[in-house]
Formats: structure tokens, C-alpha cells, sequence
């Protein structure tokens, strides 16, 4: 039997290591199944959770991880937890956003499809720490694959009593939904979530009221990443003071990066925070260095919303903190490399085709901000870019920036605004001589 | 009735689980685009109408969601990723192979109805780059010759010999 997807994994040195844990089983194909997982101590931490642990002691554990959220905001998930109104009467939802579509994000895949048992694992816990009875994971409709294999591990999880009524004798009721999107990037956003979950329009919601007060039917309600909830099991486990043993101070733990691009060897690999990130790219380990050795041009850290690194800014630890102290962010922890044979402009235009496509055309700021940019940095990339639109574009991104109901305006401006004070040159050179400073050309592999 | 009863009765199944009916929306528009292969508003009425939902909010939702073609598409609908990641490996070059291959551009189907070639978004493949979606199934780390290999296989599946 052979992976559905052949993505490269680093689950060996996972298994030689104490520190690491979420990739442990992942090149085993049998770990999908309960048995296999259950053999593996699976399930532990909800039994122990459910049978000797309060609510609160589970979200404090969790506060005590320091553990944070994986899908890029990097929100403290306990913290989080703690934000459901205490005493209310009305249900209470959890929802795991499995709606993984920032262009270099695809780790959340793996794990659905090859350890799903630890991710509904991790949803259970988190909805006894909120007092859920009804836990959702929303996945993005072109993920067929992880789908069937969540239903399918959702059904082996009621079959062996860790769902259902009266979970392990507790009287404790949990039911659980797999539900699919419909392609949509901005659903991945928790209030255009909750939107399309009470089957609607992707749009966001104006925040406050925040989901945790009033999300999934009016109704308190927590959303978390595949990732930040597959953690749980292990921080239940072995408990929130080991977790936040690794790692540094304030980014604990370890951390899925998705690594794309110009690399020799593309992957996701499970690191403990605070990696370098020259090493994940050089390591032979990890991405084995640039691609047909040429020279490293430019790094994406946290997936195509994040601002640039370039090549004497990427010798930097793997955290939040060192990211943001770099100019850019951790995010999803998807690392797009490129190297010198690539027109930053090129770059450029094809991350805000996205942003443009992608935007739910709400915020007239985003809506219209995107497609302005679009037509811009394509003018200029068809070489007939003019004097000014530089300056115009750098406009542009700062009447969208903070001016929108969700993120999205943000991720989208933010690249540009950095790909644009980084290869300024770049930029003016292809406006005055309406072509790439370097010819960007990448075919598809022969292959064999 | 577009709908087969099947179709129908997994649809009210769905409905069942939710605490709104409404939530079933996507879940029948998804049961709907595996049936019949795109989504038009025939469907919708027939969607609202099983779901007790007015067919403008099954329209309205569904004219949202890009992953249901909302016109008849060939037998195999080919979603290539166009993305940074698939970029840098050469999505570009594989769009422009498929259409050399198959002698369609972007957005037209074959005359024989087998293959659509359209430009997608992200399909969270990243490190498998560059990768193409077939239908349901995902072809990830493509080259050439594996792309040659796929198509001859659908064709020949299809029954037209390999002819693609």
C-alpha cells in the first residue's frame, strides 16, 4: 500500500526524537487505522481528559503549553478556550478548520490523511474543555482524499465508543460532523467559516461579537487549526510543562513547515520552534538546498501572506517573535523559496491573481483594492508598466491595509508592500525597460 | 428531476445531522456536482426544495463556491494548480502541454467531451508541486511523462484507445 499523497515527511528523525511528535507515525500506513492507533496509546489522553480531569484543568494544561494557533495567527489556543462565557445555557461548538488553502500551506493534509485518528483526538478534548457537544471539522471540498479518510476514522471513533453517548461511562455525549467547502480561500478566515458552515455566502463577519461569544448559530463557539488541535492529545499526555519546555520562551512547542519551491527537496517537516531557517532550506536533512544549485533569491516564511525574507535575512530561528522581529511572519509555517531566476515582479503578479480571486468582495477596499493591483503589476509585467506605478501600487496597498473586516486585504498588500521595498530596483528597471531584470522561465520536468 | 433518488436521500440524510437544515447546503450542492457533474438552477430548486430552503439561498450560496463548474464540463474536468509554489516548478509549462496535448485552451473542452482544462486556485499541494486535479483525485509531483501516462490512462479507461 502507497501514500495517497507521496509528500516527503521527516517522520524518521521524528521517531528518534523525544522532543518531536507529530510525525511520528506518519509514514506508516496503517496508523490511519483505530487499532493501530489505539495500539500506539491513541485515545489516552481523551480517556484520561474525560475520566479524571475538569473542563478547566484541560484548558489550563493547555494555557500552561503555551501552545499556540498553527494555522498563522498564532492566537494561545487555551487562551482562547477560556474566552467561552462562563454559565451560558446556550451549545457550544467546536469547529477545526481543516480549510487549508494559503498557496504553500499543506500540512494540515497530511495529517487527516495519515493520522486522522489524532486530530479528532484532539477535537474531542478541546470540546469537553468548552462544554461541546457537537464538534464540526470543516474541510475544503477539493480535499476528497482527507475526507474519506476522516469519515472513515470519524466512524471506527463511534464504533469503538470514543464518540457517541455516554463516552467511557462519563455520561458525556459527543457528536461529530464532517463537513466540506466549496473552494474558497477566505473560509479558511473563522466568521466567512461559520458563514459557509450555516450554509451561506463565504463573507466575513465584523468582529466583536468574536465566535467564542457568538459564532456557529449564534452560539458560543472556538475554532482552531488541524495542526493546533492534533498537538493536544500530546500536551494532555505529557502535560502543558513539558510541551512548553520546548521550543523558546514564548513560541513553544514544534511546528509543522510545509517547504515548496526552488528546493532540492520539498516536504513537510515537523520542527521544534526556534529552528533555523537557513538550515531548513540548506539542510540535507530537510530541503537540501537550492534547486540546480543556483543562488537563493528570495523566502516567503509563513505562506503567500507573508512578507519577504531575502537571502542575508534568512540565518534567523523559527518563531513568532523572530519573525516579526525579521519584518515578516511565522503564519502557517509554509516556506516558499525562489532563487535568482525569478522576476520578483512575476512573483508579485501571481500572488495577487490569488488575493484578487480570492477576495469575498465584501470590504470595497479589498474587492476593488485587488483587482487595481491586478491590473497594475500585470501592466507592468507585460512591459507596459509606466512611471508612477511603483508609487501608485505602494498607495494602493496602504488605503487596504487595516481597512477591511477580516485579514484578507492584509495578507493580500502585505507581499507586495515588502517585494517592493526589497527589489525596489527590480520593479523601476522593469517599468523603464519593460522586461525582467532576469528571465523567468520554469518548465515542466521531463521526468521519467 | 435532476436529482436521482440516491441523490435525494443522502441529501435529507445530511439535513438530519445538522442543527439547521440550511448547513446542508454545501453537502447537497457537493452531492449534487458528484451526480451530475456541474450545477445549474434546475438543481437549486430541486436542492431548496428537499432542504426546505428558498432555491435564491441555494443559488445564492452556491454562486459563491468556485469548485462546482456551473456548466456542463467533459467527462474528466482538469484543474490545474497555478499557484507560487506549482509556478515555480512550471504550472505555466503544464497548462500550455495540456492544451498542446489535448488541442484545447484553458476553459474548453474536448470535442469529444472527455477533457476540460481550466486554472485553479491553491489546492494545498504545495511541496508536491507542480500538481493538477482530475475530477476528484489529486496528481501531484507532475512531469511529462507522468502527465502522458494519466492522460492515456483516462483516455483508455474511456474507451476511446489512448487517443489523447
Amino acid at each position: 500500500m502507497s501514500f495517497y499523497s507521496p509528500v516527503r515527511t521527516n517522520a524518521a528523525e521524528v521517531t528518534a526524537s523525544s522532543r518531536l511528535h507529530l510525525f511520528k507515525y506518519v509514514e506508516d500506513p496503517d496508523q490511519p487505522k483505530i487499532e493501530t492507533y489505539e495500539t500506539r496509546g491513541g485515545y489516552r489522553a481523551w480517556r484520561k481528559a474525560l475520566t479524571s480531569m475538569t473542563p478547566d484543568q484541560v484548558t489550563a494544561e493547555v494555557k500552561t503549553s503555551g501552545l499556540r494557533g498553527r494555522g498563522g495567527a498564532g492566537f494561545p489556543a487555551g487562551m482562547k478556550w477560556g474566552f467561552i462565557p462562563k454559565g451560558t445555557t446556550k451549545p457550544r461548538y467546536l469547529v477545526c478548520n481543516a480549510d487549508e488553502s494559503e498557496p504553500g500551506t499543506c500540512k494540515d493534509r497530511v495529517l487527516m490523511e495519515r493520522d486522522p485518528h489524532s486530530v479528532i483526538e484532539g477535537m474531542a478534548i478541546a470540546s469537553y474543555a468548552i462544554g461541546c457537544h457537537l464538534m464540526f471539522i470543516y474541510i475544503r471540498g477539493e480535499f476528497g482524499y482527507s475526507t474519506d479518510v476522516m469519515r472513515t476514522a470519524m466512524a471506527e471513533a463511534y464504533r469503538k465508543g470514543h464518540l457517541g453517548k455516554n463516552i467511557y461511562g462519563t455520561g458525556y455525549d459527543l457528536e461529530m460532523i464532517v463537513h466540506t467547502g466549496g473552494g474558497a480561500y477566505i473560509c479558511g478566515e473563522e466568521t466567512s467559516l461559520l458563514n459557509s458552515l450555516e450554509g451561506k455566502r463565504g463573507n466575513a463577519r465584523i468582529k466583536p461579537p468574536f465566535p467564542a461569544i457568538s459564532g456557529l448559530y449564534d452560539c458560543p463557539t472556538i475554532i482552531n487549526n488541524v495542526e493546533t488541535l492534533a498537538t493536544v492529545p500530546h500536551v494532555i499526555n505529557r502535560g502543558g510543562e513539558w510541551y512548553k519546555s520546548l521550543g523558546t520562551e514564548k513560541s513553544t512547542g514544534t511546528k509543522i513547515f510545509s517547504l515548496s519551491g526552488h528546493v532540492n527537496q520539498p516536504g513537510n517537516y515537523e520542527l521544534v520552534l526556534g529552528h533555523n531557517l537557513k538550515d531548513l532550506i540548506y539542510s540535507p536533512q530537510y530541503g537540501g538546498g537550492i534547486l540546480g544549485g543556483k543562488k537563493l533569491k528570495g523566502v516567503i516564511p509563513g505562506g503567500s501572506s507573508t512578507p519577504f525574507l531575502t537571502p542575508d535575512m534568512i540565518d534567523i530561528p523559527l518563531d513568532y517573535e523572530s519573525l516579526v522581529a525579521a519584518g515578516s511572519m511565522l503564519g502557517s509555517g509554509a516556506v516558499i523559496v525562489f532563487h535568482e531566476e525569478t522576476c520578483i515582479v512575476w512573483v508579485i503578479a501571481n500572488l495577487i491573481r490569488f488575493y484578487r480571486h480570492e477576495s469575498c468582495g465584501k470590504c470595497t477596499p479589498c474587492r476593488d483594492g485587488t483587482s487595481w493591483l491586478e491590473q497594475i503589476i500585470n501592466s507592468i509585467e507585460r512591459g507596459t508598466g509606466r512611471p508612477g506605478d511603483v508609487e501608485k501600487i505602494e498607495s494602493i496597498c496602504e488605503n487596504i491595509l487595516g481597512r477591511t473586516v477580516c485579514p484578507l486585504g492584509d495578507a493580500a498588500v502585505m507581499p507586495i508592500i515588502s517585494a517592493v521595498k526589497l527589489w525596489r530596483d527590480e520593479w523601476q528597471h522593469h517599468i523603464e525597460h519593460g522586461k525582467c531584470l532576469v528571465s523567468t522561465k520554469f518548465n515542466l520536468a521531463e521526468g521519467n | 428531476m435532476m436529482l436521482t433518488a440516491e441523490s435525494v436521500t443522502r441529501i435529507k440524510n445530511a439535513a438530519t445531522m445538522y442543527p439547521v437544515a440550511k448547513s446542508a447546503v454545501l453537502p447537497a450542492l457537493t452531492i449534487a456536482y458528484r451526480q451530475i457533474g456541474h450545477l445549474n438552477e434546475d438543481i437549486y430548486e430541486e436542492i431548496g426544495e428537499v432542504l426546505g430552503v428558498a432555491a435564491g439561498e441555494v443559488a445564492e450560496a452556491a454562486s459563491f463556491y468556485t469548485m462546482f463548474p456551473k456548466q456542463p464540463v467533459g467527462k474528466y474536468l482538469i484543474q490545474v494548480c497555478h499557484n507560487i509554489s506549482c509556478s515555480l516548478l512550471g504550472a505555466e509549462s503544464l497548462i500550455s502541454y495540456l492544451e498542446q496535448k489535448l488541442g484545447v485552451q484553458v476553459g474548453e473542452t474536448t470535442p469529444d467531451n472527455l477533457f476540460t482544462v481550466v486554472r485553479v486556485e491553491c489546492l494545498g499541494s504545495c511541496s508536491t508541486a507542480p500538481m493538477m486535479q482530475i475530477n476528484h483525485d489529486y496528481y501531484e509531483n507532475l512531469t511529462r511523462k507522468k502527465v502522458d501516462r494519466i492522460l492515456e490512462q483516462l483516455a483508455t479507461e474511456a474507451g476511446t484507445g489512448g487517443q489523447a
